[in-house]
C-alpha cells in the first residue's frame, strides 16, 4: 500500500479494475456502503438540525437556564409565555406582515418577469440575442454589497424611501431567475412550439399552456430562492427604511433582540415565529423542489 | 384544393443552402413522398410549408393562395412531427383536442370531432392516458389523430415511421395510405426510407443537397432513374454502374465491349461524348456462358429467397447479380460471365451524371420505351 502511494503510476493502473471488483462484490458490501451512507446522511442532517432545536428548546426555558452550563436540551418546564411576548412586545404581527407583503411583491414580480425574459431567451430569435444574455449572466457575479449605495441613491431620487416600493424595488428582476428558467425552458423540446404554432398557439398562449405547465419544478423552485432570499433580507430593509412601521420581519427580530436584552428566550421565540413562513413554504413546495434541483439530470 | 407548389424556392441558413431552388408541384389527394439522404433539406422544405421557416426566396401556394409569410395556422395545414411533439402534461384526448380549442370550435361539436378522430386510428381506451405511458406506436397514433382532427387540406408527415421498429412500420405504412384515401386529403411525406417511398408514395420525389433529382412515380423513378444519383439511391442492392468508353462497336468495359447501335454511337460521337456510365440493375443481370464481361465471384450472400452473387471485374470494380433461389448458384472464386437484356441498360453521361436517352442497342432500348409511351 505504502509502496503504491509513493509510486502514483501504479496506483492508477490499479484504478483501472473497478469493473471485476464490482461483479465480485459480496451483497454484504452494498450493504455495508449503504449503511455508511445513511449514517453520513443522518449526521449531516443532526448538524444542520441541531441550531433549530437548539431555537426552539432555549424559547422554552427560562433566560437563567439559558445560561445555565451545561446546557440543558429539553425544556422540563416550557415556558409557552415567551411567544406571546415575543408577539406582542415585539410587534412581530405588523413586522410578519410587512414582510409577507414585500416578499409576496419581490415574488410575484421576480418569477414573472423571470418567465418572460427566459421565454424570449429560450425560444425567441432576435438580435443581440447572445450579447443580451451574456450581459445577464455577468449580473450574477455583481455581490448585491457593491451595487448598494447606488440602488439607495436611486431609490431615494425615485422617491420611493421608506416605502414598500423601495423595499421591493431592487429584486424585482434577477438575472439569476431568468438564467434558471431559461435552463428549464430548453430541456422542453424544441418541436413543441412548433407543434403548437400548427396547433393555432401563438407566443403568449404557448407559455400558459405549454412552456408553464411542463417547467413547474424549476418555477417552483424559484419561488422557492426568491421566497427565501426576500425574507431573510436585513441590510437592505434596514436601511431603505426609517419608519417603524416599514420594517420587516428580521429587522424587528434585531430591535427585540436589543430591547429583552435579559431576556433571550424571547428573542428565540421571535425567531422560530419569523422562520415558520419559510417552514410551511418548504413543506407545500418539497416535491417540486426537489424535481427541481435535481431536473436535468435525470431526463424523461 | 389542396393543391401544393415550390416555385424556385431556396432556402439558406447563413451560408449554407439546405433547399436550392426547388419547383414542384403537388396535385390534391395526391401522397407525395420526399425522398432523400440525411441533410438533404426534405425537413427544410416541410417546415417552409408549414409556415414554421420562411423561405429565402421563391414562392410556396397552398390551395391557390400563395402563402408565403402567412402565419402557420393559417395555412389549414397540418403536420406529423418526427418526435410526434406531444404535450406531455395533457392527456390523449387533450392532445387531439388542443388544435380544436385555440379554434374556439364549441365543446359538444369538439368532443365529436375528437372521438371521430380517435376512432379513425383506434385510440377509443386510451383517451385519458397521458402520452409517457403509452408506446411508440400509440403515440404516433396520437400525433396522427392531433393532425387529422383539424381536416386540413394537406398532411405534413416528416418521417412518421422512423421511430416504429420494423413490424409495426410495415402495418402502420399500410394504414397510413388506408387513412389517406378514406379522408381524400393531400399528403405530403418526408422519408430517407426507399422502402416507404416506393410503398407510399403516387410519386417520389427525390432530393439530395437540396436540389430536386426526379419527380416520378415509384415505377418510372425505378425504371427510368434521371441520373446517376437517382439510379444509385434507389433499390436494394443499388444498381451496378460502370463507366464504359465509346468506342466504335459498343461501350468498352473492363474485360469485354457492350455492343451498342450505331446510331447511338453516332449520336455519342456528335455531341463528343467520349465515356459513359452504364448501369444495369441486380436482378436483371445474369451468369451465362456466352456473357460478354468475365467476372469472378467473390462472396455469394443468401437471402432465403433470393441471392446476391457479389462479383469484381477484371479490374476489380464490385458488380453485384440478384438471383432467385432456385437458380443453380456459381460457386465463390469461380470465374463467370456476365450477360443483359440490352432493354435493361441505363446509359449515364459520364460528365454530367444525367441519363442519356439515345437508344442503345437499335429499337428494343430505352429510347424506343419512351417514344412508345
Ligand atoms: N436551423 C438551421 N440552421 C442552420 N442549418 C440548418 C438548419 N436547419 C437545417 N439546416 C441545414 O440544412 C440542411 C438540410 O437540413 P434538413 O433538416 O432539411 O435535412 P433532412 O433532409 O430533413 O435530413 P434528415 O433526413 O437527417 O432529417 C442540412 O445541411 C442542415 O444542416
Ligand atoms: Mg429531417
Amino acid at each position: 500500500m505504502a509502496i503504491e502511494s509513493a509510486v502514483p503510476f501504479s496506483a492508477t493502473v490499479d484504478v483501472a479494475e473497478p469493473v471485476t471488483t464490482t461483479v465480485a462484490e459480496p451483497p454484504n458490501r452494498g450493504l455495508a456502503k449503504k449503511i455508511l451512507w445513511y449514517a453520513l446522511l443522518t449526521f449531516i442532517a443532526l448538524v444542520i438540525f441541531f441550531p433549530i432545536y437548539i431555537s426552539v428548546v432555549n424559547s422554552l426555558l427560562k433566560p437563567d437556564q439559558i445560561a445555565r452550563r451545561p446546557p440543558s436540551f429539553f425544556p422540563s418546564h416550557p415556558q409557552w409565555s415567551s411567544y406571546s411576548k415575543a408577539w406582542s412586545q415585539g410587534h412581530l404581527g405588523k413586522f410578519l406582515l410587512n414582510s409577507a407583503i414585500v416578499t409576496g411583491i419581490i415574488v410575484a414580480f421576480e418569477v414573472g418577469l423571470s418567465i418572460v425574459a427566459a421565454y424570449a431567451f429560450a425560444f425567441l430569435e432576435f438580435p443581440f440575442k447572445r450579447t443580451l444574455f451574456t450581459v445577464f449572466l455577468a449580473t450574477l457575479m455583481i455581490p448585491f454589497e457593491v451595487t448598494i449605495a447606488t440602488n439607495l441613491d436611486t431609490i431615494v431620487k425615485l422617491n420611493a424611501y421608506n416605502t414598500y416600493v423601495g423595499l421591493a424595488m431592487p429584486f424585482l428582476a434577477t438575472g439569476f431567475g431568468a438564467f434558471l428558467l431559461r435552463q428549464a425552458f430548453l430541456q422542453l423540446p424544441k418541436d413543441l412550439k412548433d407543434a403548437a404554432a400548427l396547433d393555432g398557439y401563438g407566443h403568449l398562449r404557448f407559455l400558459t399552456r405549454v412552456v408553464i405547465p411542463l417547467a413547474r419544478p424549476g418555477i417552483a423552485a424559484l419561488t422557492v430562492f426568491a421566497f427565501l432570499s426576500a425574507w431573510n433580507q436585513y441590510l437592505w430593509p434596514l436601511l431603505v427604511t426609517k419608519d417603524q412601521r416599514l420594517r420587516t420581519v428580521q429587522i424587528g427580530l434585531g430591535f427585540l433582540r436589543a430591547q429583552q436584552i435579559d431576556q433571550v428566550n424571547v428573542t428565540f421565540a421571535g425567531t422560530v415565529i419569523a422562520v415558520i413562513p419559510l417552514f410551511l413554504l418548504l413543506v407545500v413546495f418539497q416535491k417540486q423542489l426537489v424535481r427541481g434541483l435535481t431536473a436535468g439530470a435525470v431526463k424523461g | 384544393m389542396g393543391r401544393v407548389a415550390f416555385h424556385g424556392v431556396t432556402k439558406r441558413f447563413g451560408d449554407a443552402v439546405a433547399v436550392d431552388d426547388l419547383t414542384l408541384e403537388v396535385e390534391d389527394q395526391e401522397f407525395l413522398v420526399l425522398l432523400g439522404p440525411s441533410g438533404c433539406g426534405k425537413t427544410t422544405a416541410l417546415r417552409m410549408l408549414a409556415g414554421l421557416d420562411e423561405p429565402t426566396s421563391g414562392t410556396i401556394e397552398i390551395g391557390s393562395r400563395i402563402v408565403n409569410g402567412v402565419e402557420p395556422k393559417l395555412r389549414d395545414v397540418a403536420m406529423v412531427f418526427q418526435s410526434y411533439a406531444l404535450y406531455p402534461h395533457m392527456s390523449v384526448r387533450k392532445n387531439i383536442e388542443f388544435p380544436l380549442k385555440s379554434r374556439r370550435v364549441p365543446s359538444s361539436e369538439r368532443r365529436a370531432l375528437v372521438d371521430e378522430a380517435a376512432r379513425a386510428v383506434g385510440l377509443e381506451d386510451l383517451m385519458e392516458r397521458k402520452p409517457g405511458q403509452l408506446s411508440g406506436g400509440q403515440r404516433q397514433r396520437v400525433a396522427l389523430a392531433r393532425a387529422i382532427v383539424r381536416r386540413p387540406q394537406v398532411f405534413l408527415m416528416d418521417e412518421p415511421l422512423s421511430n416504429l421498429d420494423a413490424k409495426l412500420r410495415v402495418q402502420t405504412r399500410a394504414e397510413l395510405i388506408e387513412l389517406q384515401r378514406r379522408l381524400a386529403t393531400t399528403v405530403v411525406y418526408v422519408t430517407h426510407d426507399q422502402v416507404e417511398a416506393m410503398t407510399m408514395g403516387d410519386r417520389i420525389a427525390i432530393m439530395n443537397a437540396g436540389r430536386l433529382q426526379q419527380i416520378a412515380p415509384p415505377q418510372e423513378v425505378y425504371a427510368r432513374p434521371a441520373n446517376l444519383f437517382v439510379a444509385r439511391f434507389i433499390g436494394n442492392p443499388p444498381m451496378n454502374t460502370v463507366t464504359g468508353r465509346v468506342v466504335d462497336d459498343g461501350f468498352e468495359l473492363p474485360g469485354g465491349v457492350v455492343p451498342g447501335a450505331s446510331g447511338t454511337l453516332d449520336a455519342m460521337k456528335a455531341r463528343g461524348i467520349a465515356e459513359v456510365v452504364i448501369g444495369v440493375r441486380p436482378e436483371h443481370l445474369r451468369v451465362d456462358a456466352d456473357g460478354i464481361v468475365p467476372a469472378t465471384v467473390t462472396v455469394i450472400e443468401s437471402l432465403g429467397h433470393e441471392r446476391h452473387v457479389i462479383c469484381r471485374l477484371v479490374d476489380g470494380q464490385m458488380i453485384i447479380v440478384r438471383q432467385a433461389s432456385d437458380v443453380v448458384p456459381p460457386a465463390e472464386g469461380q470465374t463467370v460471365r456476365l450477360t443483359t437484356d440490352p432493354a435493361n441498360l441505363h446509359l449515364f453521361d459520364a460528365q454530367t451524371g444525367e441519363r442519356l436517352d439515345l437508344g442503345l442497342v437499335g429499337a428494343d432500348g430505352p429510347a424506343a420505351e419512351l417514344a412508345g409511351s
